[in-house]
């Protein structure tokens, strides 16, 4: 469904990504681990359509099409989704509100009817258990006032409702307790169908004891250095990221 | 070619998103009746004399007319704007139709058909919404409907001119005892050539049954409009009161000065809640409504409450702050308004609360949003007399901007003399955020929606005071305004 060639972008002048390649099939789940600054949120970013990131070389194929010439609402609705690092606040728009928007948004695209109130309503809390959220949380604003981990969680809520073909998830784990991080793998896991894929970026191995993957990639400055299997990331985990960072320069 | 039929998509959701032009912008083709250009005393005995109005009425024009001859226009708002020839305008026009009708059947079909056009259609409103609405256009009331119900209750619900001819005693009462003829530039203009607007008294102990509705309409060139409220609430009575306005466009500046008045009584309580739609002039900031209004509510009695809530899309130019003169003790008022700028367009509005009685509380929240070229700003005054025990003020003055060629401008104004008046002032100036904007972009919603979306949230506060079928109508303006604003 996704298919990355020699992906290179800069922001400001800096280059970040140097030459990415990625294939991601319907049914897998990818791992992109890797020290802070080698690139991991850019790509996520670029991916999801953000503006700063310029693309230099290289191109993305998402079903097919060329994914950079979409608008990020074009990606929205042809099933790409991004669980932001950093969820944003918007105060005053309320959770049910914002979400009737995008599923409705999304089912225009896709030439379905939308979904009245009640068929909406019943769709959120069923979801919303997925999360172990509270109904409550439905007229609260978007992120507002949030906790961290509700907003992680959060995120992983609205993937439920949108129901994308490619989800890439930006570091949630980051800053979650372990039983929010119990939450936020289980709604993945529960998510996951042999039609779907995810993309988990993050720092840590810790969250793929939970989100078991098909694959792990190691991104450090700007290049995938290291692909493998689940036994990469516990590799990593063993002996750090100054591992990569020896081998990646010896072989330059 | 693909390629080729994008680019004329892409060619043609430019234009509808960089044209989003005024949609009300239509004319009906009425026949009217003007007095001559200009203004002098003979204007004046011409609109008095049209209107078959009493001697006290003719007086008091005249009054604030030689007042108003000696007064010259105020400069200190932050607006601009070329001088106003009043001598270069009509006074006076008034719909041929006959002005006595009973029904709607009696109303000239061609009216009837600009409100559908608005979306209004008054029998929809009378059927559905459980809304009286007193129509107005240009200057004479054309249609006045659910009068029998209000009547049993006691209730006056009717045009300012038949309020003249009939309630004379409670003209001469009220009209300019909360905004006097020499009170300021404007509000002497109108008290001199007010041509019509609508008049309601609510009696004691009366809870007005629905909310009283005028829709306000401009429709001939270069006449000034110069609308007259008095509104009167007695001990113990509530009433809920909507204004909204649209106006065709016009090329030639068309000037508007309005005055209204509010008095509240003991325990009685008035809403007053606007939609002001008129036309903004153009991109390039041609044409559009001068809006220079006077509202303000008197709270008379002890527990009274005047509320004014505002959502101000329109107008080239708006001069406007609705008061609230806290008089009774334990007296309320409040303040929620929405200013919307796009273009060139500049407001200067906001409010002043004036506490005189003790005990009394007053809530100013204000959002003005700055987008285009716009400037956008908020004047208020908190006064509060030595007489004020206790009183208490909070205000909430925020600005967003869209864009960076815009303004937005706070303007606040504390006078105490009361050592134990408790005043806070919040305000805050934002950007409208990329961050958010991308958020809801990466859940399908477009720019547009988005940014409604966000300015919507961020207008919340103030949409929830405004009556439901209002709040989704102020909604779907702010959006229409919005179209375009995003680059």
């Amino acid at each position: 469904m996704l298919e990355i060639r020699n992906l290179h972008a800069r922001i400001e002048g800096n280059e970040i990504l140097k030459g990415i390649d990625l294939v991601v099939k319907p049914g897998e789940i990818h791992a992109i681990m890797g020290p802070n600054g080698s690139g991991k949120s850019t790509l996520a970013n670029i991916l999801a359509g953000r503006e700063e990131f310029e693309v230099t070389e290289g191109e993305i194929l998402f079903f097919g099409k060329n994914l950079l010439e979409m608008a990020p609402e074009e990606r929205a609705r042809e099933g790409l989704f991004l669980a932001f690092q950093y969820p944003v606040e918007i105060p005053g728009v309320s959770m049910a509100n914002f979400l009737k928007e995008a599923v409705n948004e999304i089912r225009k695209h896709h030439q379905l009817p939308s979904l009245d109130t009640r068929q909406f309503l019943q769709r959120m809390r069923e979801k919303l258990k997925l999360v172990e959220m509270d109904e409550k949380f439905l007229s609260r604003s978007v992120n507002d006032g949030f906790s961290g981990g509700e907003k992680k969680r959060n995120e992983i809520f609205q993937m439920a409702m949108l129901e994308p073909r490619l989800a890439i998830l930006d570091e949630t784990d980051s800053g979650l307790d372990i039983d929010a991080l119990k939450i936020v793998a289980n709604g993945v896991n529960r998510l996951r169908t042999n039609e779907n894929a995810f993309i988990v970026v993050t720092h840590y191995q810790r969250l793929l004891n939970y989100i078991i993957p098909d694959f792990v990639h190691v991104l450090y400055n700007g290049k995938i250095v290291e692909s493998g299997d689940r036994e990469l990331a516990l590799h990593l985990e063993e002996h750090g990221y100054d591992w990569v960072k020896n081998e990646s320069e010896i072989s330059i | 070619m693909p390629d080729e039929r994008k680019k004329i998509e892409d060619q043609q959701i430019l234009d509808k998103i960089s044209k989003s032009e005024y949609k009300y912008g239509f004319t009906t083709d009425i026949e009217t009746e003007t007095a001559p250009k200009g203004l002098s005393e003979d204007t004046i005995r011409f609109i008095s004399s049209k209107k078959n109005e009493p001697p006290f009425m003719l007086e008091w024009r005249l009054k604030a007319f030689r007042r108003w001859s000696k007064m010259v226009e105020p400069k200190w708002a932050f607006v601009q704007y070329p001088p106003i020839d009043y001598q270069n305008a009509y006074y006076y026009a008034a719909p041929k139709t006959r002005p006595t009708l009973k029904s709607l059947d009696e109303v000239d079909p061609k009216l009837l058909e600009t409100f559908e056009k608005l979306g209004i259609p008054l029998e929809e409103q009378k059927r559905l919404a459980g809304v009286a609405v007193d129509a107005v256009m240009d200057s004479v009331s054309v249609a006045t409907t659910f009068k029998k119900e209000l009547e049993e209750l006691g209730i006056i619900f009717c045009s300012m001119s038949e309020a003249i001819q009939r309630y004379p005693e409670l003209i001469q009462k009220y009209l300019g005892s909360v905004v006097p003829p020499g009170d300021n530039y404007f509000a002497a203009l109108n008290s001199a050539v007010f041509s019509d607007g609508s008049f309601a008294y609510i009696p004691k102990g009366v809870r007005c049954p629905m909310e009283l509705s005028t829709y306000f309409r401009i429709n001939t060139a270069n006449t000034g409009q110069f609308e007259r409220t008095l509104i009167i609430a007695d001990e113990g009575a509530y009433v809920s009161y909507l204004e909204g306005c649209t106006a065709p466009i016009r090329d030639e500046n068309q000037l508007h000065a309005a005055v209204v008045e509010l008095i509240a009584h003991k325990n009685a309580e008035i809403k007053y809640s606007t939609v002001q739609n008129w036309y903004p002039g153009d991109e390039e900031g041609k044409g559009g409504i001068y809006n220079f209004v006077t509202k303000r509510g008197l709270c008379e009695g002890e527990n009274s409450k005047i509320s004014w809530t505002q959502v101000e899309t329109g107008s080239a130019i708006t001069w406007k702050y609705p008061s609230v003169i806290l008089k009774g003790d334990n007296s309320e008022g409040q303040f929620y308004s929405v200013a919307f700028t796009n273009h060139f367009q500049q407001a200067d509005t906001g409010t002043k609360m004036i506490h005189v009685g003790k005990n009394t509380r007053s809530r100013i929240v204000s959002k003005g949003i700055a987008a285009g070229q716009s400037n956008n700003s908020y004047r208020g005054l908190v006064k509060v007399y030595p007489t004020a025990e206790n009183a208490r003020n909070f205000s909430q003055c925020d600005s967003l901007l869209i864009g960076h060629k815009c303004g937005a401008h706070t303007f606040p104004y504390l006078e105490i003399k009361n050592p134990t008046a408790k005043v806070e002032h919040e305000a805050t100036t934002s950007k409208i955020g990329e961050d958010q904007i991308f958020y809801l972009n990466q859940r399908g919603i477009d720019k547009e929606n988005a940014v409604a979306l966000v300015v919507n949230g961020y207008c919340k506060e103030v949409f929830r005071e405004l009556p439901m079928e209002f709040a989704v109508e102020a909604q779907k303006l702010l959006a229409i305004s919005l179209e375009g604003s995003v680059g």
